[in-house]
Parts: C-alpha cells; sequence; structure tokens
C-alpha cells in the first residue's frame, strides 16, 4: 500500500491541502453518473462508420445502392457531403473527415451511415460497396526518412525534422555507451468507449453536441470549420468521460456525429466498440532511438548524441510536439554540456499516432534511462550513484539552452525513492502455511508452471523529466468564472474532467480563497471561455491558476463591499478560515453574511508565460516548465519461461504542492500502472498495417494481480512559478516507471548469470528467455 | 431476425423485454430495453467485468449472458444495491478511499466487491487481488480500490464483533 503521512491537522476540511471526496464520486459508485455513452434523445437516430480494411489504396468508386434500400436507413454520408473544410487536425489539419480518393490506414472512415437502431446501421455499412486499387503501403518509418517510397499524403511522409546542437556536440569521454532502443505502440484504452450525441438546433443552422472529450473548444472550432458553421453556432458539452490519457485530444466521431444530425434534423447517437476503438483514436507513437552517452571516468556526462525516428502513422496529429518533447528530453534529468540529437516523426500507413500520456518523454526516458545503467556498468558505479552523481538542479540547462527555473529536486526524488523500504516477500513470494510454494506468487500466477526454486529477483531504477503545459509559442490559457453570492460560489470552466479530479480540487480552491463552504459547480461547456486540453500535465496549473485567479478576483470585490459597509479600506481585509477579517482591528463577518445579497460576478483568463520557437538548432526557450520523479522496480522473473511479477513499485515525485494527496496518490499508482503495461504487457500489433489484437482479449491490460503495491513519497516544494505552487502530477508517474521494470528485469536476469540487452519494450517472454 | 417477449425479474422488479433480438446480450437488454444504464460495456469479450451484474447469486459479466436466457432467475445490477442517495458501504468506502476516477469501472466491481465480500469476511490481499483480477480498472492502479475494500472489511468485521457481544 501507499505510504501517505499526512500530518497536516490544521486543514479547514474541504480546502486546499485536504483529501475531501470527489463531487461526483457518489453518483459514479451507484450508477447513475452519466457517461456519454449513457446518453440518449426520444426519437435519436444511430450512427455508423464505414472503415477501410486496407493500410493504402485508392478509392475507385463507392456504390451506396444497396445499403439505401434496407428499411430503417435514414441516412449516407461520405466526403461528398461535407459542406466546409474536408480536413481537421490538432496542430496540421491533414486528416479527412471522410477519405475520398485514397485511403491511409486500416480503419479510415469512408461513409457513415444513421439508422433506427444500431444493427440497421451495422447492416447498412455492410452494404456499401467500396472498389479500391490496393497500393503497396509505406510501413518503414525509414523509408519514409529516405524518401524511398512514393508520399502517401499531399504532404508528403516527413512530418517534421528537427535537430539540436548544444555546446561542442564532438566532446568525447573515456567512457562511451551506446544502444538503439525501441518502444511499441500503446493504447491509452480508457474503459469509457466513444460515444457522442448531436441534438441539431431548429433549421438545421446550429448543432449542440454532448461528447467526451479533453478539450471542447478546440473539438468546437475542428468540428465548426468542418460543418461551415462560424464557431458560436456549435455548442459543445461535456457528455461524462471514462477515461482519456491522451486518445481524446483528436477528433474521432465528432464531426460525423454532427453532420449526421444536421442532415436529417434530428438527435443522433454515435458510439465505438473497443475495436472500433483501437482505430478510431490516435496511439503513443511507436519509435526507435539510437543513443552514445560520453563520461568521464567518474562517471560524469559530457555529451548525448541520440537520433529519435517517431512513426506517425497515417496523419500527423501531434507528432511534431511529441517530437519535441521526445528530443529536448535527450539528456534525460541530468547535468550533460554537450548534446547533439537529430529527431523525426514522419507519415506511414500505420495507425495514426498523437497523444498518450507521457507525449514523447516516455520514449526518450526508456532509451536514456537504458543508457544510463550501461553508463553506471562501465564505470563501476551503482545505478543510483550514476543518476545522483549528474542530477539536474535548477538554474542546469538542457540541450536547448533552455535554464531549468522550477524547482527541479532531482536528487530528493532519488534519496527518497531509496529510503523505501525493500519488500520483505521473500523471493517466489511467502510460502504457504505447509511450506510449499504459493503458486499465486509466481510469476505467471497459478496457471504457469513457474519452479519457485528458479525465480530471480532484480531491483532497477529510473528517472525522469517532464516539461509541464504546451511548448513552442503555444499560448494554452484556461479561463474561468466565479460568481460569489450569499455565502455560495459557483464555479464555471471548460475544463473537462476526465477522472483525474479538476472538480475537486475547483471546489477546493475556492473554499480556500474565498472561505465559503458551499461551492457549485456548472455545467462544463463551451459557454465560457476555453480552458485549453486536459493534457500534457497543465490543468492543476492551468485551470487551477484560472480559478484561483477568478476567486480572487471575487475577493477583491467583497472586500471593497465589506470595506464600503465598514469604512475600511478592502487592502486591510483577509479571509481566516469562514470569516472576513480586518487585520488591524476587531472585524470579524461570516463570508455567508458579508457576501449576502451580493451579486459578484468575475471571469479570468490565465495565461502562462510566453515560449519560444526552436531554431534551426534547436536552441530556444520552448518548454514552460518541469517535473521530476525517481521510480525503483522491484520483479521476480523466471528466466526459462520468460515470466515476470513485478513485486513492488517505490517512488518519490516532484508534486510541488499537493493540493489533494489522495487524488496525488491515484495519479502516481494509476500512472505506473501504465508505465508497468508498457515494461511488460502492451503492444498494439500491427502486421503489414493491419492490426491483430485490437481487443482485451489480445491487448493486455494490467490487472489487479499484475500490478503491485506502490509506496510513495510526495516530494513537497511548491514551486514559486505555480499559482498554486502544485506542479502536475498525471504524466510522470508512467515515465520512468517503464525503464525501472526493465531494468529490474535486465538485474533479475544478471543474478541467473544471463545478459540480455531488453532495448524494446513491452519485453516479451521470449526476449528474457530465447 | 425472431422478435420475442420475455419477461426479466431485475433488482426485485418484473420488467417485460420488448423489441429483444433472440441473441441480445443481458447487458445491452439491461441498459437498450430496460433503461438501466449503470452497467457498463468496455470490451464486450468478458474480459474488463464493467458489465458485472449477480444472475441468482453469481457474478457475471452480463455481455456474455444472453437476456433471454435469464428468465426467471433474479438479476441483480448496481441499481439494485442500494436505494440512490444512501450509498452500500462498498460504494462509501469507494468514494472515501479515493478508489473512484473516471468511474467506468466503478459499477462492476462495486458489483464484485459485495460478492467476494459476502463469501469471503476477511479476504487477504492476494485475495483480493485475485478475486477482482476478473475487473480491469485503467485509472487507480488498483492501490486505493483494494484499501476501499480492506475498510469495508474492517467496518463489518468490527459491527458483527459489536453485535455478538
Amino acid at each position: 500500500m501507499s505510504v501517505v503521512e499526512d500530518t497536516r491537522t490544521d486543514i479547514r476540511p474541504g480546502t486546499i491541502g485536504d483529501s475531501p471526496a470527489r463531487p461526483d464520486g457518489i453518483e459514479k459508485v451507484q450508477g447513475n453518473y452519466a457517461f456519454s455513452s449513457d446518453l440518449s434523445a426520444d426519437g435519436c437516430l444511430f450512427g455508423a462508420t464505414l472503415r477501410s480494411p486496407h493500410p493504402y489504396a485508392r478509392i475507385v468508386s463507392i456504390d451506396l445502392s444497396a445499403a439505401w434500400k434496407i428499411s430503417g436507413v435514414e441516412a449516407i454520408i461520405t466526403a461528398d457531403d461535407v459542406p466546409g473544410k474536408l480536413t481537421y487536425g490538432l496542430i496540421s489539419q491533414d486528416q479527412p473527415v471522410f477519405a475520398a480518393d485514397v485511403v491511409r490506414y486500416v480503419g479510415e472512415p469512408i461513409a457513415a451511415v444513421a439508422a433506427l437502431d444500431p444493427e440497421t446501421a451495422r447492416r447498412a455499412l455492410d452494404a456499401i460497396v467500396v472498389e479500391y486499387d490496393v497500393r503497396s503501403p509505406l510501413l518503414d518509418p525509414e523509408a519514409a526518412i529516405a524518401g524511398s517510397h512514393e508520399p502517401i499524403h499531399p504532404d508528403g511522409n516527413l512530418i517534421r525534422h528537427q535537430r539540436i546542437v548544444h555546446g561542442d556536440p564532438s566532446a568525447t569521454g573515456d567512457v562511451v555507451v551506446e544502444g538503439t532502443y525501441e518502444i511499441g505502440m500503446q493504447d491509452q484504452a480508457f474503459l469509457g468507449l466513444e460515444a457522442a450525441i448531436a441534438y441539431p438546433d431548429p433549421g438545421a443552422d446550429g448543432i449542440e453536441l454532448h461528447v467526451a472529450t479533453q478539450w471542447l473548444h478546440e473539438d468546437q472550432g475542428q468540428i465548426a470549420a468542418c460543418l461551415g458553421f462560424p464557431d458560436d453556432k456549435v455548442r459543445l458539452v461535456l457528455g461524462g468521460v471514462g477515461g482519456a490519457f491522451g486518445a481524446r485530444e483528436d477528433i474521432s466521431l465528432q464531426v460525423h456525429t454532427c453532420l449526421l444530425a444536421l442532415r436529417l434534423g434530428r438527435p443522433v447517437r454515435m458510439a465505438y466498440s473497443r475495436a472500433e476503438s483501437f482505430l478510431g483514436h490516435v496511439h503513443r507513437h511507436p519509435a526507435t532511438i539510437w543513443m552514445r552517452h560520453h563520461a568521464d571516468a567518474e562517471g560524469t556526462l559530457i555529451n548525448v548524441e541520440a537520433r529519435f525516428v517517431f512513426d506517425g502513422g497515417a496523419y500527423a496529429s501531434t507528432s511534431s510536439a511529441v517530437l519535441v518533447n521526445g528530443i529536448t528530453m535527450a539528456q534525460g534529468p541530468y547535468a550533460c554540456p554537450n548534446g547533439r540529437v537529430d529527431g523525426y516523426a514522419v507519415r506511414t500507413n500505420h495507425l495514426p499516432c498523437g497523444a498518450m500520456r507521457g507525449f514523447g518523454a516516455v520514449q526518450a526516458c526508456f532509451a536514456y534511462e537504458s543508457q544510463m545503467d550501461k553508463l553506471a556498468d562501465a564505470c563501476g558505479l551503482g545505478p543510483e550513484e550514476i543518476r545522483l552523481h549528474n542530477a539536474m538542479r535548477t538554474g542546469d540547462t538542457l540541450f536547448t539552452g533552455q535554464a531549468v527555473m522550477n524547482v527541479a529536486p532531482v536528487e530528493e526524488c532519488i534519496r527518497e525513492t531509496a529510503a523505501l523500504p525493500l519488500p520483505d516477500e521473500p523471493v517466489g513470494g511467502a510460502p504457504l502455511d505447509d511450506g510449499s510454494p504459493d503458486a499465486m506468487k509466481l510469476p505467471g500466477g497459478a496457471g504457469r508452471t513457474a519452479d519457485a526454486r528458479d525465480i530471480v529477483r532484480g531491483i532497477g531504477w529510473g528517472v525522469s523529466i517532464k516539461n509541464l503545459m504546451y511548448s513552442e509559442t503555444f499560448d494554452d490559457y484556461s479561463t474561468a468564472r466565479c460568481r460569489l453570492t450569499d455565502g455560495v460560489a459557483t464555479l464555471k470552466f471548460a475544463t473537462a474532467e476526465v477522472g483525474q479530479g479538476f472538480i475537486t480540487i475547483a471546489g477546493q480552491i475556492a473554499r480556500t480563497v474565498l472561505g465559503v463552504d458551499d461551492v457549485v459547480l456548472d455545467q462544463i461547456d463551451t459557454g465560457v471561455g476555453s480552458a485549453g486540453s486536459t493534457s500534457a500535465s497543465r490543468q492543476t496549473w492551468m485551470s487551477g491558476g484560472a480559478v484561483d485567479a477568478a476567486c480572487r478576483a471575487a475577493r477583491e470585490r467583497l472586500f471593497e463591499a465589506v470595506g464600503a459597509a465598514h469604512g475600511l479600506e478592502p487592502i486591510r481585509l483577509m479571509i481566516d478560515g469562514t470569516d472576513v477579517i480586518d487585520t488591524a482591528g476587531d472585524l470579524r463577518v461570516p463570508v455567508s453574511e458579508a457576501s449576502a445579497g451580493l451579486e459578484i460576478d468575475e471571469t479570468v483568463e490565465y495565461h502562462h508565460p510566453e515560449t519560444e520557437d526552436l531554431d534551426e538548432n534547436g536552441q530556444g526557450n520552448c518548454h514552460t516548465a518541469f517535473a521530476f520523479v525517481a521510480h525503483r522496480a522491484v520483479v521476480d522473473v523466471d528466466p526459462e519461461l520468460g515470466l515476470v511479477k513485478v513485486i513492488q513499485i517505490a517512488t518519490a515525485q516532484d508534486v510541488g504542492n499537493a493540493l489533494n494527496p489522495l487524488s496525488v496518490i491515484g495519479q502516481i499508482e494509476g500512472g505506473i500502472a501504465q508505465g508497468l503495461g508498457l515494461a511488460v504487457m502492451e503492444e498494439i500489433i500491427q502486421i503489414d498495417g493491419v492490426i491483430r489484437n485490437g481487443n482485451f482479449t489480445d491487448y493486455l491490460l494490467p490487472t489487479f494481480l499484475d500490478m503491485p503495491p506502490v509506496l510513495a513519497t510526495l516530494i513537497e516544494q511548491p514551486d514559486p512559478h505555480a499559482p498554486l505552487g502544485a506542479k502536475g502530477v498525471g504524466e510522470p508517474p508512467c515515465i520512468s516507471s517503464t525503464p525501472a521494470v526493465v531494468a529490474a528485469i535486465r538485474d533479475a536476469l544478471r543474478q541467473a548469470g544471463i545478459e540480455k540487452p531488453l532495448d524494446r519494450v513491452p519485453v516479451r517472454p521470449t526476449d528474457i528467455c530465447l | 431476425m425472431t422478435h420475442e417477449f420475455f419477461t426479466l425479474r431485475v433488482n426485485g422488479t418484473d420488467h417485460e423485454v420488448a423489441d429483444s433480438w433472440l441473441g441480445e446480450s443481458l447487458l445491452d437488454v439491461l441498459r437498450d430495453r430496460i433503461g438501466l444504464m449503470g452497467s457498463k460495456g468496455a470490451c464486450t469479450q468478458g474480459e474488463c467485468g464493467s458489465c458485472s451484474v449477480m444472475v441468482d447469486e453469481v457474478l457475471v459479466c452480463s455481455c456474455l449472458v444472453m437476456g433471454a436466457s435469464a428468465v426467471d432467475q433474479e438479476i441483480i445490477t448496481i441499481e439494485g444495491v442500494a436505494p440512490i442517495g444512501s450509498p452500500s458501504d462498498v460504494q462509501q468506502a469507494f468514494v472515501d478511499a479515493g478508489a473512484v476516477q473516471c468511474g467506468f469501472c466503478t459499477p462492476g466491481l462495486v458489483m464484485a466487491v459485495h460478492d467476494l465480500l459476502e463469501r469471503t469476511e476477511t479476504p487477504t490481499e492476494t485475495e483480493i487481488r485475485e478475486e477482482l483480477a476478473g475487473n480491469v480498472c485503467r485509472c487507480t492502479g488498483y492501490g486505493r480500490i483494494i484499501d476501499a475494500v480492506e475498510r469495508v472489511s474492517v467496518q463489518r468485521r468490527a459491527t458483527s464483533q459489536k453485535e455478538s457481544s
């Protein structure tokens, strides 16, 4: 179990630092919380999507005649029916709403149908006849770089090339280690499948879409462009979101649902199946990363050379930003004076890739942490020693020339992780009362045939750096509105609550700033300014900052009113608990009384400091802020069968200020589970461009039995740059947990006298035993 | 397609099911025909447990059971665990322990935890992990869910000891 020693007893319940219950918790446990897949309307129709079976083909013809003859089919639409912009996308709009002449991945939408029930819609899809001219797909990212395959897209096969040159990139060291690392394609695998319902306005000149998404306003803009509407004719309401992890940052069914509803002038629902979900959203980029580290004999880093290749799949999505995250994190959380990094993000006819928790930093970390272990071995140092020796500190510079000005407690993260106890469970698990091995404790569990005598245990480390918020000049601001009257604060924001708990801390912030107990959360929709995306570990900082600023603005109005009523300068007033008090006198008025009859209404945008683009040598202050974390994994391995059981993960994370410690622990444990998944279980398998395991039987997710106990220490050093001192905590847990688990497997195998590179994740049994 | 009429007894109430096709899963019948939306579909092949319900006191994945085959059986769904606004001890413990994030797996897990604690009053951590391994949660990493189960187990033991003394 996690170690959460909360010694703070002077916190008013429900304020910052407390861990109050989620406001939607009771509804969620009782089953009456409405996820977007639970939404329906009288007379609504059901949409379904026809998808390409080929990774790369020209569309010769589409014959809808047989589908139209099916009773109950109300609408069939293709690219010809898109009234506005024909393409969409997050950074460049290169992805067709429907493929018109070319399909570029298996699963690409070609047509959509609306029918009276889902079964009829699916039968109509089967009746659509598409004639294809199948082409040879581009599946090798190196071929995309080399230009040896015809362009699969008018924008070409190279999405972005960026290099970074820093210091003396030809510097060499006494010790040189090198490796090439591969990261497989991971799926976000949120449980709540894609779903939306669209309600057309009378006259079909506008639309309201209820959808599970990460960024309402970005969806609004992309949808409106494709519908040919001004933005204000497209209103979005957040449908209950069953997890996101990056997969809801891009458009999936939003435009299709709206087009069908507008065509028919009736509400239309769309909902993906699990198989369709694997095709219908972007995934974590597979990557190949070569690195060469130079150090002196004491293990001090001198130079890091690296080459990154990210396979973006068929469309760009956020590939260019994923690339920049990856290459700018190439040195890891370590000081290093020299570096040369070359990075490519390319198109192939694989599934499109985009955002997933960790966003480029995950791929980089597996490579640089594997390298740090090699370096430690070459220098005769332990894994903790090499990391402590090179640990980044506040003021150190990245290869981009940007100085890390945030709190940077890398050394504390490592030391506090090391201080957590190792498991007392003996190797192979505690035996049963009769002394025989407990099969449940063995790698592979009771159903496998691991022999307790063959099990070896290993310990591995991973430490990482993650940039917080968006980068490269993007102003990802957030907006919040606070109304205060009669002791009740009402908050309005468009921040997507995807499960992470922003709605919990929003109330905590309001209670703390305003001294109220009652906080009402308004509907999350586009009826207020953008909150930016629930991604990049940014909402606690950005939307937390916006809510804090809106509440402070409301508090100023309150102090003005109290000051006027009592003849006091507002600057003398402050909140103490639930009262307004005069810091230089005797006045003490409950906020409920002080705000009685007032109608305070303040809306504030919070912006983070401006960032810069990278120049041609990758120099520039491109990132906003940084967070750090250390992980130590303990694993038991059966070397003969290649089975792994993760016994324990210990972690210390740089969180700045834990606004809600229980939520932070939830992010830490959940993120580690996804990092463990990438280490030993999760990979989307594509053969010749065709997904082969797009279901939960074959795509393996960590269960209760795969996930070990987590020991966590929160490193709380409030960041002076963060509005509440709090850093984002969502992504770091899944970044260095992956290399920690893999390093532990390598260490375990070494106990058995086996040396394996394990330079690819997920590690498969055959990578261990063959 | 054969259309049938049948009656299902769900949470103590008889529901006449019309317009169902014969092979329709119990999950789809509960959600789309009867309108009980608490059971969730996330994989529809029995891997994730989000759709867990009790059928004649046996925990099943309702996506794997035909609706028509559950005639004459007592079906309990998440809506039948406790009245709205009066959560069960398990439900309350999930909220208190931080076992809920996005909440999509939660109804199925609540069903599975009630079933586990009915059969085993004080499960060990290994038993909890083994018994709940059919329920996937993508958000929490399971730690807080195990804590919730242990809280209920301790509470119930304390209550039963108080009653017996």
